[in-house]
């Protein structure tokens, strides 16, 4: 039970379940030992609520559970012992399942994030131990260097090689920081990993904290996942109780605590200088880089800031071993890493697949391919700061690497599956949007050269483009990469420079013809009725604010050009899809 | 002490030097904009990257340490290329009156857009507009020309630690301004002017006065305290329209608003330039004093900043006649005697200034001591 | 304009003795205010300003900075839709326009005349797999429609 599952009536549909046991208890709890648990996100978000009923050590999942079905399940499967068949999941979701390798998702959605001692029933905090009883940092390091691991965050820098470096700095007082600062639009695998198992989360920073010498922590999380800020709360004061933080854990001397800090919805906080200026209580901008963080970070001092992802992998590296996780990937990248599929795809949800499994495995065999038989165009990776693969590369595999010979970035693991009716002129817009105005303003080409870039795009939607628009953006957008003081400005223009790359054809139409052949951009397109389709439902004329449609009941209606505000309420309720 | 080659020339400056530095030693210019020798650096300027063998992307030399056997290019076609897009990022959201401009010719962003031979601009769109003025007295902000280069932000912080200003809002809408974009109500140094790049802020009482050409730089110390500040009158036919200060000076280029914007009693009608010698009776005094009292700053907002004549003495030449110096040291003297006869030298008190300088002060104690001959000599600093 | 009455400093200084007077905990010192009172009053931050010797100027630069902030008062009922990627390709903008007209809601304004509702957008709530996703007071809605969305507009109005 994520944000996704409370969202589809998860915490009704748990009520309805203590409900229904309660008043079917005698029966069921006289015959058969009977307990419930909420588990962390599943994955496979679009089928909320999943239930899973365990009877007799058989599992029985039910999708798209409403508390109106509770009672049902209730009285046939758990008491009569026949499973509701009408209801459970079909193929699909075990095909979703099947083709993933889960390491740090492994315990999510199976253990209960609020209860330490379920995490403990996995083997939680077994790697801690066995990093401060029997290990000592120099040797833990080389376990982490050895298993490859690399960022989940974006960049992809070695872990390993960032802990001995600041191992190796010698000061006084050191930090290590858990970014939780989730901004790219499309990715929420922190969310989901941080609400499933907040624990992992905060065993692989007491080994880290162990690894570089640091004696306090902080989890920079943003303030829009309250379930999470949560659920990491309670898991904080758990750990403390068992001492797993606070004084002398463990009788080996280490001395470490974590504290919270909510981020106040700024995307370039995700920066880790801009992240620390903001725990600073500062302006998140971001600095120049050297120093790095690893010398001198938070109020000065050596710190190392890694990802909720990053951090979620380490006790089970440690715990399995290095060259467990190694055997997952390819030569550069290894391990797994979790993705967020959303978009135009059957199976929306979290995935996690082993680093090189190609593209076409990831939207088709997971993802179920696109919705109402409609063609694959792209497939948008890394967010705001990635690029666009068209449907021609779909073979390509996915890692470091062979993403970024074809222009786009693994990133944070935003994974968004464009179809035939998405626009990649409006797409490139839509992140510019975003980055233009989550850029901090400090640096000119990011401050400036964005919102050059963002007028230019949306000059194109409007079909006022001109001639040498694309070069200019082109031009534009290298300059900005070469020059722009951090990383959100040196990305910002890639989603601009990869459709551009692989969809030139679709600027020339808006500029040339000031046609939109996604018929997205809304300048571009007028919104009129097919007299010879429409059956008079009046559907449609419900539906419009700016009262456009008018006509009589089982007649033609008719859409008024001059009042139409082009929301596109009408096409959506639209019942007689033609295409 | 590091050594390292800057564009072909070696060169060994000292550990923590950032390679701008270490290239001004070498006398290669690079160009910034945000940039100041006594403040923390901020790298957000961008124009001052260089290349930087084994890092795959131009670096700021101001935010760049040097280290040993680094190899700097800080020309290229390349990074020529980048400065210039800067340019002309910054001047597609920047008014285009260099022709009434207060700082025109005096301005580092016209002289860039000079160097690199910016007329036609590739980059058009939106500009900042700011319709709200700054009501305060002394300085003129006009934020549609601020480049955000922070300087000013950086120098009410660290140099004269008021923070009165900070950068609110983010990306496109950053603006500088006082807490809710207030009126400014802080010290009045003036340190920001000083360090502005662009005509975003100058003295309100600058306006109108004159082109840089036209103005004339008379070193001089200022008068107002013992610090004795160094300073630089500018001076346009014989008036002077502005203060301001070199860097390599004592003051380091700083004042304080009584030395940058106080300087309306040079050229006030109500100043004393000779002597006067009192002529009517005492008791028939008929002075009278008409002073300007300064009741809010809204009194400021539609004369001019610092008036002149409304305040001071009406002194009828029925009350006084001009003298020379030389007669009034005499008669100064003479009364001076005459009560030390009549009343003992303890009848008489001296009050210096803090105006003065040591020096002057030393010497007014010692005539007051050995002259006078009593120990009343106080000083107005104590009161 | 809210006034810094003995009941309110009560509440300001509730907040202040929560944290250590440093300048690191500016933030979380404001979200808290905002907790309390719906939004940040400038009275506040000229309160805290004097109490912990950190210039407005400081205070006014974080507010502004940060999309969480905010300096006025905002509606009784809050909608807040996600414009992340997944909900903008499954169209979240159609949501948008269609609250808009239905809410009269002034072009550039979050907040309607009455003070009833505010519209904002945010950039991700991460729940894209539900895309479209408004929230309504708290309550997160997956999958959207325009249709439910009215649904629950037009509820509200009736409760009132």
């Amino acid at each position: 039970m994520g944000t996704g599952g409370m969202a589809a009536g998860g915490s009704e549909v748990m009520e309805a379940f203590n409900r229904e046991i309660s008043e079917a208890g005698i029966e069921a709890s006289v015959e058969k030992f009977c307990s419930m648990h909420k588990v962390g996100c599943r994955g496979l978000c679009a089928k909320d609520v999943l239930v899973d009923v365990i009877v007799g050590g058989k599992k029985t999942t039910y999708q798209y559970t409403k508390p109106g079905m509770v009672s049902r399940i209730v009285k046939e499967h758990l008491i009569k012992g026949e499973p509701v068949a009408d209801w459970m999941v079909g193929e699909d979701y075990y095909s979703f399942h099947d083709k993933q390798t889960k390491v740090v998702l492994s315990d999510c959605g199976n253990i209960d994030p609020e209860k330490i001692e379920s995490y403990f029933a996995v083997g939680g905090y077994e790697a801690a131990k066995k990093v401060l009883t029997s290990l000592s940092p120099e040797q833990t390091i080389d376990i982490i260097k050895k298993s490859g691991l690399r960022g989940r965050g974006g960049a992809g820098f070695s872990t390993g090689t960032k802990w001995e470096i600041c191992r190796n700095t010698k000061a006084a007082q050191k930090y290590i920081i858990c970014n939780a600062d989730e901004g790219d639009p499309g990715a929420f695998m922190d969310r989901s990993v941080i609400e499933g198992n907040p624990h992992a989360v905060i065993e692989g920073m007491i080994i880290g904290a162990y690894s570089i010498g640091a004696t306090k922590g902080y989890v920079y999380i943003r303030a829009e996942y309250p379930l999470a800020v949560e659920r990491l709360r309670m898991a904080l004061a758990q750990a403390r109780g068992k001492n797993w933080l606070g004084k002398n854990i463990l009788r080996s001397g280490l001395d470490f605590d974590i504290k919270i800090k909510l981020g106040a919805g700024a995307f370039v906080c995700g920066e880790e200088t801009a992240l620390i200026a903001s725990i600073e209580g500062q302006r998140g901008m971001p600095r120049a880089k050297p120093p790095f963080p690893v010398h001198s970070g938070l109020w000065g001092k050596p710190t190392v800031i890694n990802n909720v992802e990053t951090l979620a992998n380490i006790p089970y590296i440690i715990r399995k071993g290095a060259d467990w996780f190694a055997s997952f990937g390819t030569e550069k990248s290894k391990g797994t890493k979790v993705f967020a599929l959303t978009g135009k795809v059957k199976n929306t949800g979290l995935i996690e697949v082993p680093m090189g499994m190609p593209l076409k495995e990831i939207v088709y065999d997971i993802g179920g391919g696109t919705n109402k038989g409609r063609t694959l165009k792209a497939v948008q990776t890394g967010g705001p700061s990635g690029g666009c693969i068209p449907s021609e590369l779909i073979d390509i595999n996915v890692d470091f690497e062979s993403l970024a010979k074809v222009g786009s970035i693994v990133g944070s693991g935003g994974m968004v599956v464009l179809d035939n009716t998405d626009c990649m002129v409006n797409i490139a817009k839509f992140f510019l949007e975003f980055t233009q105005a989550e850029s901090c303003g400090k640096c000119v080409p990011c401050r400036v050269g964005t919102k050059r870039l963002l007028e230019i795009l949306s000059r194109i939607t409007q079909g006022k483009g001109k001639e040498g628009d694309i070069e200019l953006l082109e031009d534009l957008s290298h300059d900005i990469k070469a020059s722009s003081l951090c990383g959100l400005g040196q990305t910002a223009p890639n989603p601009v420079l990869s459709t551009i790359r692989y969809f030139r054809n679709e600027y020339e139409a808006h500029i040339k013809e000031s046609r939109c052949p996604a018929a997205v951009c809304k300048d571009l397109i007028e919104y009129s009725i097919l007299a010879d389709f429409c059956k008079g439902c009046g559907a449609c004329m419900r539906v419009c604010s700016s009262k456009a449609i008018t006509g009589e009941k089982k007649k033609p209606h008719s859409i008024a050009a001059d009042v139409c505000v082009k929301c596109g309420a009408c096409y959506d309720v639209w019942v007689f899809k033609i295409w | 002490m590091v050594t390292l080659t800057l564009d072909g020339i070696k060169i060994s400056v000292p550990d923590g030097t950032s390679v701008l530095d270490a290239a001004r030693q070498c006398d290669i210019s690079i160009p910034t904009l945000c940039h100041h020798p006594k403040l923390t650096p901020h790298g957000g300027c961008r124009l001052c990257i260089v290349e930087i063998k084994g890092m795959f992307r131009p670096v700021t030399s101001c935010t760049t340490p040097v280290s040993e056997g680094m190899e700097v290019a800080t020309k290229s076609p390349a990074l020529e290329k980048l400065r210039r897009t800067i340019i002309e990022l910054i001047l597609s959201d920047h008014p285009n009156d260099c022709m009434i401009c207060e700082m025109a010719g005096d301005c580092t962003l016209q002289e860039l857009a000079y160097f690199y031979g910016i007329r036609e601009n590739r980059f058009e769109g939106e500009r900042r507009i700011y319709a709200k003025k700054d009501g305060n007295p002394l300085i003129e902000r006009d934020m549609e020309k601020c480049i955000l280069c922070n300087k000013c932000v950086r120098v009410c912080d660290e140099i004269q630690g008021v923070k009165a200003i900070d950068v609110a809002y983010r990306g496109f809408k950053s603006k500088v301004c006082p807490p809710y974009e207030r009126d400014l109500n802080c010290e009045f140094c003036g340190q920001c002017i000083r360090v502005c790049p662009t005509g975003a802020l100058t003295g309100k009482n600058w306006a109108l006065k004159g082109r840089q050409k036209d103005i004339k730089g008379i070193d001089t110390i200022c008068p107002y305290c013992g610090c004795g500040c160094s300073l630089t009158l500018n001076v346009r036919k014989n008036e002077i329209v502005r203060v301001t200060s070199k860097e390599d000076t004592i003051n380091e280029g700083w004042l304080c608003p009584k030395g940058t914007f106080g300087y309306h009693f040079v050229s006030s009608p109500d100043r004393l330039t000779k002597p006067l010698i009192r002529i009517a009776p005492k008791n028939s005094n008929k002075l009278q004093v008409t002073s300007y009292k300064l009741k809010n700053r809204k009194d400021f907002k539609d004369s001019s900043p610092l008036p002149t004549g409304q305040a001071g003495v009406t002194r009828p030449s029925s009350l006084f006649r001009e003298a020379s110096w030389d007669e009034a040291f005499d008669l100064i003297a003479k009364k001076f005697k005459g009560i030390k006869e009549k009343h003992g030298p303890d009848a008489i008190a001296g009050l210096s200034s803090a105006r003065c300088t040591n020096e002057e002060n030393y010497l007014f104690q010692k005539f007051i001591r050995a002259a006078v001959g009593t120990n009343n000599v106080d000083h107005c600093a104590r009161l | 304009m809210l006034e810094i009455s003995t009941d309110n400093e009560l509440k300001l200084n509730d907040i202040l003795n929560r944290y250590t007077a440093e300048e690191g905990n500016i933030i979380s010192l404001l979200q808290d205010t905002q907790d309390v009172f719906g939004y940040i009053p400038e009275k506040s931050v000229g309160w805290f300003s004097k109490k912990l010797d950190i210039p407005e100027s400081r205070f006014y630069g974080v507010i502004t900075f940060y999309a969480q902030f905010h300096m006025h008062p905002r509606g009784r009922n809050l909608i807040t839709a996600c414009c992340g990627t997944a909900c903008h390709v499954r169209g979240s903008d159609r949501l948008i326009n269609s609250i808009q007209t239905e809410l009269k809601l002034p072009e550039g304004k979050e907040t309607t005349e009455d003070g009833e509702y505010t519209l904002e957008k945010v950039a991700c709530v991460g729940a894209c797999s539900i895309a479209p996703v408004v929230i309504i007071n708290k309550k997160v809605f997956g999958e959207m429609t325009i249709n439910r969305l009215m649904k629950e507009l037009k509820g509200k109005k009736v409760e009132e």
